[in-house]
């Protein structure tokens, strides 16, 4: 225990001052995901006629939320993961008594950390332009989203992780994933809130693990009903079922690898 | 004179004779990955079905985008997935080239040969994934040209400020990556233009007068999708037009003397 503490800490902190190198990347990356953003000028326009169930303050708080949500849960697994493949480079990791994964898993979050100052600065900014729009949330609704915001970063980790365990075969495997994005983007809502769904798409969408991954934590922070139980249990087998796949492509992959000094 | 014209002809045949041979290995050497050109044109229609669907989402309530039927709507879509086409064919392999030649040195030789430099690195290579794209982008809009009754000679007028837009959107692509001869290592700018351009997947009077503002003259995006589909539905205002040509000159000739400028601070890596 002490040990796997120890290992933590000392990644963490290597990966973070790694980050750091590259601030103005960092902020640029905060600002390429600006959709949401721009997504919500045309619904705020939409609403204002006051036919739809939202008003335009919701569809902002509610874009605000997802776009706080998708700088939390941003991964890149996948093309790094590749890369050390396809070069080689996973040989020397193969011999640390630790599972190569746990890299990839602090650099994501110590780049989270290094990300946060960029994230609060440009949402201080967005309040002094939009204060109509400023809220507090219930310290209850903060904490339900900060775990489930957890819940889906380690989910969408897990998912591309298991996609990018295909580069052991095929040589681009990022190629998997940018399908996969695709059904990500429409329908997690990030281009539009499930509410806006027709109910039958909605119901059947309910079932996939994408709008778990950004309409869920973001509803819980904008206070729109959601239905948590049902959520959990979506989550808890979508992740069984990707972790055990996961699992069972890594033991398969390691037969099969012969990069270098493998 | 006569010489001089004779001189000039030869440059310009020159160029098209080195444009022909690089775009001739790029596609020779790109058609080794077949089955990735299958699942880029089944990504493309992927796409397409979801930005559809985030269009219906809209117009599924009595909601119109303010005088934009669904068949107007669907021409800006076409459009802008059809400049999506050209900017990952065109736009996206060469210009994030220029960051990693500025990052490993080798920008270099490309200053050393006898051809214009930002020709060079905004002609070296084409990617034929983005084909897909501008297929589709012109099917959808040949869909609905056909439902609004379109004549052949509009798609022309259409496709001038296209041009346009082609123009203006490489020349600000370009800007951006030359920006990398001070920064270096830049290769989301290119990411956060990207993002930003994602607006043009609706006409701009779907925008809060703020966006709009910001969309037609901080990042021209209303110039790329909105005014193209505006003249091919025979609706566009000549002055709109002429700020389309106008600005495409104007921005491809800032590119020009930007890089220019951007050389004079490049230090290169021997020295």
């Amino acid at each position: 225990m002490r040990r796997a503490w120890k290992i933590t800490q000392a990644l963490l902190s290597v990966y973070y001052a790694y980050m750091l190198e590259y601030r103005a990347e960092l902020l640029l990356w905060a600002l390429s995901g600006s959709l949401p953003l721009i997504l919500m000028g045309v619904w705020i326009q939409a609403a204002q006629g006051g036919q739809l169930s939202l008003s335009p303050i919701d569809f902002v708080r509610y874009f605000l939320a997802v776009f706080i949500v998708r700088q939390i849960t941003v991964v890149w697994v996948i093309w790094e993961f590749e890369k050390e493949v396809v070069e080689g480079k996973l040989s020397p990791r193969l011999l640390q008594p630790l599972d190569p994964v746990w890299h990839h898993v602090t650099a994501h979050v110590s780049e989270r950390l290094a990300r946060l100052p960029f994230v609060g600065g440009l949402i201080i900014l967005f309040f002094l332009l939009y204060p109509q729009a400023a809220w507090i949330p219930p310290v209850s609704n903060i904490l339900l989203f900060s775990l489930a915001t957890a819940i889906a970063f380690a989910l969408r980790f897990l998912i591309q992780h298991t996609f990018a365990l295909f580069a052991f075969w095929i040589e681009r495997a990022s190629a998997i994933e940018q399908f996969w994005f695709l059904l990500y983007l429409f329908l997690s809502g990030l281009v539009a809130p499930l509410e806006m769904f027709p109910p039958a798409v909605r119901n059947v969408v309910l079932w996939t693990p994408f709008p778990y991954m950004v309409h869920f934590p973001a509803s819980l922070l904008v206070g729109l009903p959601v239905n948590f139980g049902q959520g959990c249990l979506v989550m808890a087998g979508w992740g069984l079922l990707f972790l055990g796949l996961n699992r069972w492509l890594w033991r398969q992959g390691l037969k099969q690898y012969s990069g270098m000094g493998a | 004179m006569k010489k001089e014209e004779r001189i000039k002809e030869k440059g310009i045949q020159r160029y098209g004779r080195v444009l022909r041979l690089f775009w001739g290995t790029a596609i020779a050497a790109e058609m080794e990955y077949r089955l990735n050109f299958v699942l880029s044109a089944f990504t493309s229609l992927g796409n397409l079905i979801g930005s559809l669907f985030g269009l219906f989402l809209f117009y599924r309530t009595d909601y119109t985008f303010e005088g934009w039927s669904w068949d107007e709507a669907l021409v800006v879509l076409g459009v802008f997935t059809v400049l999506q086409g050209f900017s990952s064919t065109f736009l996206g392999p060469n210009l994030n080239h220029i960051v990693q030649h500025v990052q490993q040195g080798t920008l270099d030789f490309v200053l050393l040969k006898p051809i214009n430099s930002q020709f060079w690195l905004s002609t070296r290579t084409i990617s034929p994934w983005g084909l897909p794209d501008i297929l589709f982008g012109c099917l959808v809009i040949g869909y609905a040209g056909r439902r609004l009754g379109i004549e052949a000679p509009a798609y022309f007028l259409g496709a001038v400020p296209l041009c346009f837009g082609f123009i203006s959107l490489y020349s600000l692509w370009f800007m951006l990556g030359a920006t990398s001869i001070w920064f270096v290592k830049i290769y989301n700018v290119t990411e956060v233009l990207r993002g930003l351009l994602e607006a043009g997947r609706y006409p701009m009077v779907a925008y809060p007068v703020a966006y709009r503002f910001f969309f037609t003259f901080i990042v021209p995006v209303a110039f790329l999708t909105t005014i193209p589909s505006e003249a091919l539905l025979g609706r566009v205002e000549l002055v709109w037009l002429l700020g389309a040509g106008l600005l495409a000159l104007a921005l491809f000739l800032v590119s020009r003397m930007f890089w220019q400028f951007a050389l004079r601070f490049y230090t290169s890596a021997s020295s």
